[in-house]
């Protein structure tokens, strides 16, 4: 066997087709809401109408007269139910614990943002339950808003928590403040920029769904539901809201569409249906629909960001410092609290031997739906501000925007960062090279020429970048305030005939593990792809898992899935050498034979298996059955880098911004599967450049969602979008066995940036030096008429 | 979306029959704007008439000096018509950009120019080029037909039999859309006929209105530069979160310029 686990057999590395894609492409995809239990009723959420009320009275007699309807429950009906937890604590700069202020699954007294879920209705029928939630008399006693960070961190702001002062959960801090602001005081030049991170919509294609249900005679509830994590649902559900032991609780997440993290969290949904189930013996389904999930999927991003950062006179960064304002909404979700603190103030050395930064966040509570992970979850709006910093400084300097970026690159590894991770491996001239090379940057001039004959101002732009992924090694989390490990689970059992079952305790929702695991396990197993299925999504079925998120699923559940292989292959030799006659030393494995080393003579996979469970002839001591299962708590996170180029072209008299070309060079670690990996890489780019130039989820200042459908909120249509221009430079991850970094992140990383940046590059001949996110033609329009007011 | 009877019948007087029978009748003409109100709850009307099984809705004819377009024919029927495109290219043209291909294989004209959203296409088409609507009854001018949003000449129980474009000397059109819902936010039709210079704008305003200033410099002067000074008012105009009243009053110019260049 070569290096990290490759057999030769040749299934790692190819585009293999994806095994999930017949089922999904003709129909046969199962998802929650295709699930229809014997006896189901359906449930309708009545959610507020309203940002911030007190409930003076929910008068609830009519609803429950109605016809179809078999109960109308409130808040205060689930008394005694634990509150929906976070899952990770964070401390103030001054050492206190953040404000965690209750959260029950329906609203008791008072509601706190649009969506927020007042009451359920169950019925016979979906809509017997919709008509008779209408029934239902709400009085709300309206309370003053604030639906932006500014407005509640201004001087007497209304509170959306009476515990919460100035609407702060918390004021956190990383790195070291003196060091930064020494460095940048004593620095040649300083340059500041101030940014919007602003706050998108997920849009899963599928819209959430439970469907809960209890079983009298074992006495156990099964929760279907469309999460990217069933075991930790099973942990906080069980364990935080409803009481219930981990064998009384089962959680499948079926086939699911799409998450982007908006199904990491535990959700009220989850713990309303569930209790519900229970209170009525029978089964009760929900199902989102699009309006809803506007008003209740969790939101990303939302920041506000002040940065200065100090280079001495050759360019070099000698200092940064960072001041953000996160809004997390008006109730903590799961991860809510981590994604802008630990999943972001440590990205900010990026690719850069910056020596000292510091980053100070302040976590702030609004009237709006919770903010929760959104694909990248952190590290996009890190990279955002960086990379927009290092453009400002290099037209402040008058460096060439990529020589300032090749001047403070890390070349050496392990690289300790001043804001605690420690970068493993990484070859960031290579990307850039690469990049550069496959944009024609060089050749950009010329284009602009040739844009500027038509009317069109065209600009380029590039972003170096590093990420995070592979989340997480569990001690590190824990010591900085994670509530759960991060380890994964991967289960590996051969059965008698040699097919092969591997159990996960990550979840696809779109990534192909059904395909990618399969490679990992036919490739170091030395078996048919087509012999090896991959089962995920059911914790009836699979021994433990974390869920998917944070590219973590090839990194962490695949490394599990790797090892487990590895105890199977420790356990053929065994026997194979019990058949053979010969030393367990004196065996190899290689392409799914155990050999006595230097003869012909060996056994394959299949026959040690049948031995295995037909153990007639078999090692003395052994136990028959071949199946194991590895915890794999990963070293370290793993670095995925790279370098992303966009190009565009403004209509001058519109403001249009049309993006004519995206380049990436990417260093994604060892990739499994080419097809699935820029299929990942497609998917997030056009997230990223959604961010980058059309999606804007907006309040007014009285907490009404203005952008509440996609007649108004822009999500990245095809057209949008040109071919993507995808290129790899790979070095491996040192501290896994595979190699392997992750890729489901990168593009709305990486691009964002870039895009900006070409917009700011196609603008700066007028006087622009910085448009926010999205450069929505408008925006661009302003800033052209202000840049022009001014000349 | 509330319980309503739905009618299929075979005939105009059958359409008409069932509108006066109903406490609150509508006509479904495709069902792009009406059934997404509906599904909102926006409007719950008792009854719906659709037109689907009426003949001779859905014919394009070539009149000479004109073109008679069926109230049922839909945007993408009169997007790829031979006919259109050689007598009115601007006409089809707008027609194959009003939202999605869905919604251009089910939309009609008939139903798009009754319900005349402010941002929809075909109202602009039908003043800018002059057309005439042709009802169960009489025939009505587009300039007299459109009221503000959502408004038109239309009495309670009459039906648009058809639409009538006058072949133009000259006509296109030119469209901002939005980036999310792609209704025009500033659409302006020019053309060139017997009766002078037309300007219409859609999108902008509360409803389709001609640009008088513009008409008129563009009959002294039939050139992109001719309107390319000349302002709308942003006083009046709408303003979202895609477009400010000002900006929209920017486009129209932009629009009618790049409109006049269209027309060659």
């Amino acid at each position: 066997m070569s290096d990290n686990g490759s057999n030769g057999t040749g299934f790692i590395g190819a585009s293999l087709k994806r095994k999930e894609d017949a089922r999904f492409l003709t129909g046969r995809g199962r998802y929650t809401d295709d699930i229809n239990l014997p006896g189901q009723l359906y449930a309708h959420l009545l959610r507020s109408t309203v940002a911030h009320a007190d409930l003076a009275s929910v008068d609830t007699s009519a609803a429950e007269a109605a016809p179809g309807v078999h109960a109308v429950f409130t808040g205060p009906d689930m008394e005694g139910v634990g509150g929906i937890p976070t899952g990770w604590l964070i401390h103030s700069k001054d050492g206190s614990p953040m404000v965690e202020p209750a959260h029950p699954p329906m609203a008791v007294g008072k509601v706190r943002h649009v969506g927020e879920i007042v009451a359920i209705v169950v019925a016979e029928t979906r809509v017997q339950a919709r008509e008779a939630a209408a029934l239902i008399d709400i009085d709300y006693q309206e309370l003053p808003a604030v639906a932006s960070l500014a407005a509640a961190r201004a001087d007497g702001a209304p509170k959306v928590w009476d515990e919460a002062d100035g609407n702060l959960c918390y004021d956190w801090e990383v790195g070291d403040r003196a060091a930064a602001e020494d460095a940048i005081a004593g620095a040649a030049h300083t340059v500041s920029i101030d940014v919007v991170n602003q706050r998108l919509v997920p849009n899963a294609i599928e819209p959430r769904a439970a469907i809960g249900s209890f079983d009298p005679t074992t006495d156990v509830y099964t929760l279907y539901t469309t999460s990217q994590n069933p075991h930790l649902i099973r942990l906080l559900l069980g364990a935080f809201v409803l009481g219930l032991p981990e064998h009384k609780l089962r959680i499948v997440a079926p086939d699911v569409g799409g998450g982007f993290g908006s199904k990491i969290p535990h959700y009220a949904e989850e713990a309303i249906i569930t209790w519900t189930a229970g209170r009525l013996g029978r089964p009760v389904k929900w199902t989102s629909d699009r309006s809803e999930a506007f008003v209740s999927d969790t939101q990303g991003r939302d920041h506000i960001s002040t940065a200065t950062l100090g280079l001495d006179e050759d360019g070099k960064f000698v200092g940064l410092k960072v001041s953000t304002q996160a809004n997390l909404g008006a109730y903590l979700s799961t991860f809510a609290t981590c994604v802008p603190t630990y999943l972001y103030g440590i990205l900010f050395a990026g690719p850069y031997t910056t020596p000292a930064i510091y980053c100070e966040v302040e976590g702030v509570f609004t009237n709006t739906v919770p903010v929760d992970a959104l694909r990248g979850a952190g590290r996009p709006e890190a990279t955002y501000l960086l990379e927009r910093l290092v453009d400002k400084a290099a037209a402040a300097t008058g460096i060439d925007r990529v020589d300032i970026r090749r001047r403070n690159f890390i070349r050496e590894f392990p690289y300790q960062t001043p804001v605690a991770l420690q970068y493993d491996q990484g070859d960031y001239d290579a990307t850039l090279d690469l990049a550069l090379e496959a944009s024609d940057w060089d050749g950009f001039e010329a284009r602009r020429s040739e844009a500027a004959g038509r009317g069109k101002l065209r600009g380029i732009g590039i972003s170096t970048f590093i990420e995070a992924c592979g989340i997480a090694p569990s001690a590190v989390v824990g010591s900085l305030g994670a509530r759960a490990g991060l380890y994964e689970v991967g289960s590996v059992r051969v059965h008698p005939t040699g097919s092969v079952s591997v159990f996960t305790g990550t979840h696809s929702h779109g990534q192909g593990h059904e395909t990618t695991f399969a490679q990992i396990v036919a490739e170091t197993l030395g078996v048919d792809f087509e012999a090896v299925d991959v089962v995920h999504g059911d914790t009836g079925a699979i021994p433990f898992g974390m869920g998917t998120y944070g590219s973590r699923s090839l990194a962490v559940g695949g490394t599990a899935i790797y090892n487990a292989v590895q105890k199977v292959i420790a356990k053929g030799k065994k026997i194979a050498a019990h058949l053979l006659e010969a030393s367990e030393e004196d065996i190899e494995f290689a392409n799914g034979n155990f050999t006595v080393a230097g003869t012909d003579r060996s056994k394959s996979i299949g026959e040690v298996a049948l031995t295995a469970y037909v153990p007639h002839n078999y090692p003395e001591g052994l136990e028959p059955g071949l199946e194991e299962t590895a915890f794999y708590d990963p070293l370290n996170f793993t670095f995925p880098a790279g370098t992303h180029v966009a190009e565009v072209e403004v209509d001058p008299e519109t403001g249009v911004v049309e993006l004519v070309a995206v380049t990436g060079a990417d260093d994604v670690g060892r990739i499994i599967n080419p097809m699935i990996v820029n299929g990942q890489l497609h998917g997030g780019l056009a997230h990223g450049i959604g961010q980058a130039l059309l999606e804007h989820c907006e309040y007014d200042a009285e907490g009404q969602l203005v952008t509440g459908s996609y007649m108004s909120y822009t999500m990245p249509r095809a057209g949008d979008l040109p071919n993507f221009n995808i290129n790899h430079n790979t070095t491996h991850c040192t501290h896994n066995p595979l190699g392997v970094k992750g890729v489901g992140e990168v593009g709305s990383i990486g691009v964002p940036p870039a895009v900006i940046n070409a917009v700011v590059d196609a603008l700066s001949p007028l006087g622009v030096t910085h448009i926010e996110m999205p450069a929505t033609s408008q925006r661009v329009w302003q800033a052209i008429q202000a840049a022009q007011a001014q000349d | 979306m509330d319980d309503f009877q739905y009618h299929a019948p075979s005939s105009v007087d059958g359409v008409l029959s069932a509108l006066r029978g109903a406490d609150d009748g509508k006509v479904l003409a495709g069902g792009m704007s009406l059934v997404p109100v509906l599904k909102l709850g926006l409007a719950a009307p008792s009854d719906l008439v659709s037109l689907r099984n009426v003949p001779g809705l859905s014919d394009i004819e070539d009149h000479g000096h004109c073109l008679k377009i069926g109230a049922c024919c839909t945007h993408a029927q009169v997007a790829a018509s031979s006919v259109v495109q050689e007598r009115i290219p601007a006409l089809a043209v707008m027609a194959g950009r009003i939202g999605d291909p869905q919604v251009r294989n089910c939309g009609t004209i008939g139903g798009s120019v009754a319900h005349n959203d402010p941002a929809a296409d075909y109202p602009a088409a039908c003043v800018g080029l002059g057309a005439t609507i042709i009802t169960d009854r009489r025939k009505i001018s587009s300039d007299d037909f459109f009221g503000s949003m959502f408004e038109t000449a239309l009495e309670e129980d009459e039906l648009i039999r058809a639409v009538c474009f006058p072949i133009v000397a000259r006509a296109a059109y030119a469209k901002f859309e939005n980036p999310a819902s792609k209704y025009a936010v500033a659409g302006v039709m020019v053309a060139e006929g017997d009766d002078g210079v037309r300007v219409a704008v859609t999108g902008a305003g509360a409803g389709v209105f001609r640009v008088a200033e513009m008409e008129a410099a563009l009959a002294d002067d039939f050139s992109a530069d001719a309107v390319a000074g000349i302002g709308v008012s942003a006083d009046g105009l709408l303003s979202d979160n895609v477009a400010g009243a000002e900006y929209r009053a920017h486009l129209v110019t932009v629009m009618a310029k790049r409109a006049v260049e269209a027309c060659g």
